[in-house]
């Protein structure tokens, strides 16, 4: 498998996972979550699965360079 | 401090700043140094798709709905982990196709279908012309905000003329300035560099602009000791939107996925996006640092928006300041007033660089798809002859103007019954019935022109029902009847509980039908019928595109082309020295020296067809070229009979193969059975060249002497018998020599009649020795015969004459070399492992050893000692023949001086115990003495 289709495949994988993290039910248990210095935790939630599917998707993506 | 001028040069100043750089990035293409190719670059160039929408509309949206606004921007950011494999597919197919426009595409795709585009064109138009109004609204009411520092006022709604409206200005302005932008010339890839650089730098204006307000917001305002820190929970009692601020939830998990799937659809088939993502794409893997970059530029801008949103309902009466505009009045409201200059240049960016590229990019396609195949149908091919190039371009224009005059339009007609951030959401439903045409188009080989016009057109149509009439009724355009209790009072039809589908957000509803009816149109009408050859052809080079190296291959084409016909067209679009370098280039890559020898067949047809593709369209270019050239087109049933005119002609191929292979061991078993003929026929012309030699010897002499003996009648008695002797003796061996070259030749092909029958050699030898008696008393040799010691009957299975006619030869050769009166001849027969062996020796000269063999070859006679050979030369080859045909051999014994031993051997045969002596003595007789070569009848 080339350096590209396994990158697609990856990114396809976080693709699904993100799917899974943003619009499961999971989400919703965050509601009742206490947060943390005062911002609530839900923010925190998808503000955080927010920031590391763009990490995980910039790594992949240079890792597919090489 | 800030006042009207201020504001109105500031902004002056920024557009004069885009259009330098605008300007400055074109001329660095021009020279072939482009500054925009940096994935970078192209990254912030998508980000276009955070409009003033965003800018402005997201701290609204967060006060009304809460988390809601995160799902235009959460959307898109998992469609770019598709992108690898999505966006490069699509760019990479637009790039070979020479596809300039979303209507491009799925008009390229389905048949190149002129109406498909024509639709795809409307319904683009019709979708996005309110977005546009929405970011003439905010520039014009952010600027009247700003005007009124430090009075934070909302602006009336005024109804001032037309001439005096600030957003008419905006717009004219905007017209003019995307005019010098996107229509100075008729590029042939569409690709606008100048247009690139600006929007990039747009988006670095926009985020920081965003960022800064957000910072001084969260740290300034709502940071320890800021102005709003204490006020926060005590108001979050009576304020709703606040409580749902600080505890949010989401309260619509349905409508979550659905706008976040609305807003990944959305990045990707809006005009403007389509536009910067694949058409001005110059580099395939630009798209990987996309792919992380532009959700990151996505979150930043989103980072801040919560804070803002809080502050402002902290800031200002429940009420009192639209909370689309808190990101300008809470600088104003708390004395920044050059942040809120930053702000609104801010603001600017983001409304200007959504207006400049969407209008482009709707431009391109009113006068590639729309206007231009209407003026074709009227004009056919005969058109004014005069540059089309020029008129397209005008028609551009005349495009952008009118589309930023409807946007106004619709804005002063909107007023603001329907809040317009709601319109960006229905601008979205609207591009979204693109989608199941071009995710077909990419993974699918079915589909038919008419399927995608089906589809599109329901889709379409479900979604003006639900969404569009709606928004109109809702701004009192329409009875408010319409909606509820639906239209004629038919409960089932209305707009918004579609089929009883109540309860559920418009958007979503409108989603779910539109895409429904969108979907089951496109599948079933695309069912009525195969593809036809260009749809199956371009089917292949869309869904295949990864798998073709180089753009796909040719279509299936006949018909007749001139080249300078195709090249005329050309020009009249890309003017002259465009055109004149184009072909060149594809000549030379053709191996062909000028352009006016390319061979007029499919490939160059189709070069043709996508250099006009990228000025004006494929389905038009397709029109134009198809115009010029005489095409017959193809039923699917010719191409079926082609490829099996190819398969036939595999087969065949694979036959030839194999023939060509059997030819091959043929010919080379054919050659060496012609060098063996050939060998035989050199042996049989030396043996015929022998022959009539060994032959004219002897005739020669009876030829002479007797032309003595018949010229001279006075010849002595003594001498005239001498000569009629020699005369005799010649005559003699004359016959015995064509007699001994038949037997030999007889013999040789295998055509003698041999009896074979058990022979006792000591008769054979005892016949011999009789029959060659006088001639060795004649020499005055003596003839010894042995054969008592032999024990047994000494018998062979053998030609007993022949036998005889062996040793007659052996006796005679050793007679004949015996020196005269001492010779000595000896006959000796043995038993010898199992064969019999017989030996002629006699004390003559003997036989050099080199010559032991060679005696066995024909008409080579040993020579004896100076003396006229004799014999004929073919005795012993005559004698080898006959002893190695009854299995035995024959060979020459002793040396020089020593006296010449010839054997010869043959397989015993075993007489049975109680063979009777009678029984081989009872031989049928034998004619004596025959002379030795005489052949049997």
């Amino acid at each position: 498998m080339t350096r590209a289709t396994l990158s697609r495949q990856r990114l396809l994988v976080v693709f699904l996972a993100a799917l899974l993290a943003l619009f499961s039910p999971v989400v919703r248990r965050f509601e009742t979550v206490p947060g943390l210095f005062g911002v609530p935790a839900l923010y925190l939630y998808l503000f955080g699965i927010w920031a590391l599917v763009i990490a995980v998707a910039a790594w992949i993506v240079s890792r597919g360079r090489d | 401090m800030i006042t009207g001028p201020l504001i109105v040069g500031v902004a002056c100043a920024y557009l004069g700043l885009l259009f330098a750089l605008a300007y400055w990035a074109d001329r660095r293409a021009d020279q072939g140094r482009s500054v925009i190719g940096h994935p970078t670059i192209y990254a912030l160039s998508l980000a276009v798709y955070c409009t003033a929408w965003t800018f402005y509309g997201s701290v609204g949206r967060a006060t009304a709905t809460g988390l809601g606004f995160l799902t235009i921007y959460l959307g898109p950011t998992l469609a770019a982990l598709l992108w690898a494999s999505l966006l490069v597919k699509i760019v990479r197919i637009s790039k070979s196709q020479r596809i300039t426009s979303i209507a491009d595409f799925i008009a390229s795709r389905y048949g190149m279908s002129q109406l498909l585009g024509g639709l795809v064109t409307v319904i683009a138009v019709v979708g996005v012309i309110p977005y546009i109004s929405l970011q003439l609204k905010a520039i014009a009411w952010s600027f009247t905000i700003l005007l009124h520092y430090p009075e934070v006022r909302m602006p009336r709604v005024l109804d001032p003329a037309f001439w005096q409206d600030t957003a008419f200005v905006v717009a004219l302005l905007l017209a003019a300035f995307t005019m010098v932008f996107g229509t100075r010339h008729l590029d042939a890839s569409e690709r606008h560099e100048g247009m690139v650089a600006a929007i990039a730098f747009e988006s670095i204006v926009k985020l920081c602009a965003f960022l800064a307000v957000g910072l001084w917001v969260t740290f300034s305002l709502l940071g320890p000791g800021g102005a709003l820190t204490g006020d926060g929970l005590a108001s979050a009692a009576d304020n709703p939107h606040l409580a749902m601020l600080l505890s949010p939830r989401i309260s619509a998990p349905g409508d979550w996925f659905a706008i976040s799937l609305l807003a990944g659809l959305a990045v990707m088939l809006l005009p403007r996006q389509f536009q910067v993502a694949v058409v001005e794409n110059s580099d395939q893997r630009q798209i990987r640092r996309a792919i992380w970059l532009f959700p990151f530029y996505l979150l930043l801008i989103n980072l801040f928006v919560i804070p803002i949103a809080v502050a402002g309902l902290l800031a200002f009466p429940q009420g009192s300041v639209d909370p689309d505009t808190f990101v300008l009045t809470l600088p104003m409201a708390y004395e920044q007033p050059w942040l809120a200059l930053v702000v609104f240049i801010g603001g600017l960016s983001a409304a200007t660089g959504m207006v400049i590229v969407e209008t482009i990019a709707l431009s391109t396609m009113v006068s590639n798809d729309l206007v231009l195949p209407l003026l074709l149908r009227r004009w056919q091919s005969q058109a004014t002859g005069a540059d089309l190039g020029r008129l397209l371009l005008r028609i551009r224009r005349l495009a952008i103007v009118a589309i930023l005059l409807l946007g106004y339009l619709y804005y002063r007609l909107a007023g603001e019954a329907y809040a317009l951030v709601a319109i960006g959401l229905i601008s979205f439903a609207a591009v979204a019935q693109f989608a199941p045409a071009v995710v077909a188009a990419l993974y699918w080989r079915g589909g038919t022109r008419e399927g995608a016009l089906a589809g599109l057109s329901a889709g379409f149509l479900v979604w003006l029902y639900t969404l569009l009439l709606p928004s109109f009724a809702k701004s009192g355009w329409l009875p408010a009847a319409f909606l509820d209790p639906g239209p004629f009072g038919i409960d089932l039809l209305k707009p918004q509980a579609l089929f009883g589908l109540s309860g559920w957000n418009e958007i979503t509803h409108c989603l779910f039908w539109s895409l429904t009816t969108n979907v089951l149109a496109f599948l079933a009408v695309s069912s009525l019928r195969a593809p036809d050859a260009t749809e199956a052809a371009q089917a292949s080079a869309y869904v295949d595109a990864f798998k073709h190296g180089r753009p796909a291959g040719l279509p299936i084409w006949r018909g007749s082309a001139e080249i300078a016909e195709l090249m005329a067209l050309a020009e009249r679009f890309l003017g002259t020295e465009r055109t004149r370098r184009a072909f060149a280039d594809f000549a030379l890559s053709r191996g062909v020296a000028a352009p006016g020898d390319l061979p007029p067949d499919a490939q160059t047809v189709r070069f043709a067809e996508t250099l006009l593709s990228g000025a004006i369209g494929g389905a038009s270019a397709r029109v134009m070229v198809a115009s010029v050239t005489e095409e017959e087109t193809l039923g699917i049933d010719e191409v079926l009979n082609i490829l099996d005119e190819a398969s036939q002609i595999r087969a065949y191929s694979r036959e030839l193969e194999q023939k060509s292979r059997a030819l091959e061991a043929a010919t080379s078993e054919l050659r060496a059975a012609n060098l063996r003929l050939q060998e035989l026929d050199r042996l049989k012309d030396d043996f015929m060249s022998s022959v009539t030699h060994e032959l004219r010897t002897p005739l020669a002499s009876i030829r002479a002497f007797s032309e003595i003996l018949h010229d001279d009648p006075d010849i002595e008695l003594g001498e005239r018998k001498r000569f009629l002797g020699i005369l005799v003796s010649e005559t003699e061996r004359l016959s015995r020599l064509v007699n001994q070259v038949l037997d030999l030749a007889k013999i040789e092909s295998g055509h003698a009649d041999w009896l074979v029958e058990p022979v006792d050699l000591r008769e054979v030898i005892a016949q011999s020795a009789a029959t060659t008696g006088r001639l060795i008393e004649g020499r005055g040799a003596e003839l010894v015969v042995h054969t008592d010691h032999c024990d047994g009957e000494p018998l062979v299975l053998a030609d007993r004459d022949r036998l005889i006619q062996v040793l007659v030869n052996l006796l005679s050769n050793a007679a004949k070399f015996t020196p005269a009166g001492s010779g000595q001849v000896e006959i000796r027969l043995t038993r010898w492992d199992g064969a019999l062996r017989v030996c002629v020796a006699d004390n003559g000269p003997g036989i050099p050893e080199g010559e032991l063999e060679l005696i066995f070859e024909k008409f080579r006679q040993a020579s004896a000692g100076g003396d006229k050979p004799v014999g004929t030369g073919l005795g012993l080859p005559i004698s080898r023949q006959i002893v190695e045909h009854f299995g035995g051999r024959i060979w020459a014994e002793g040396g020089a001086e020593k006296g010449a031993t010839l054997c010869f051997e043959l397989p015993a045969l075993a007489a049975g115990p109680g063979r009777p002596r009678s029984q081989a003595a009872a031989q049928p007789p034998t004619p004596p003495s025959q002379p030795a070569g005489e052949t049997r009848p």
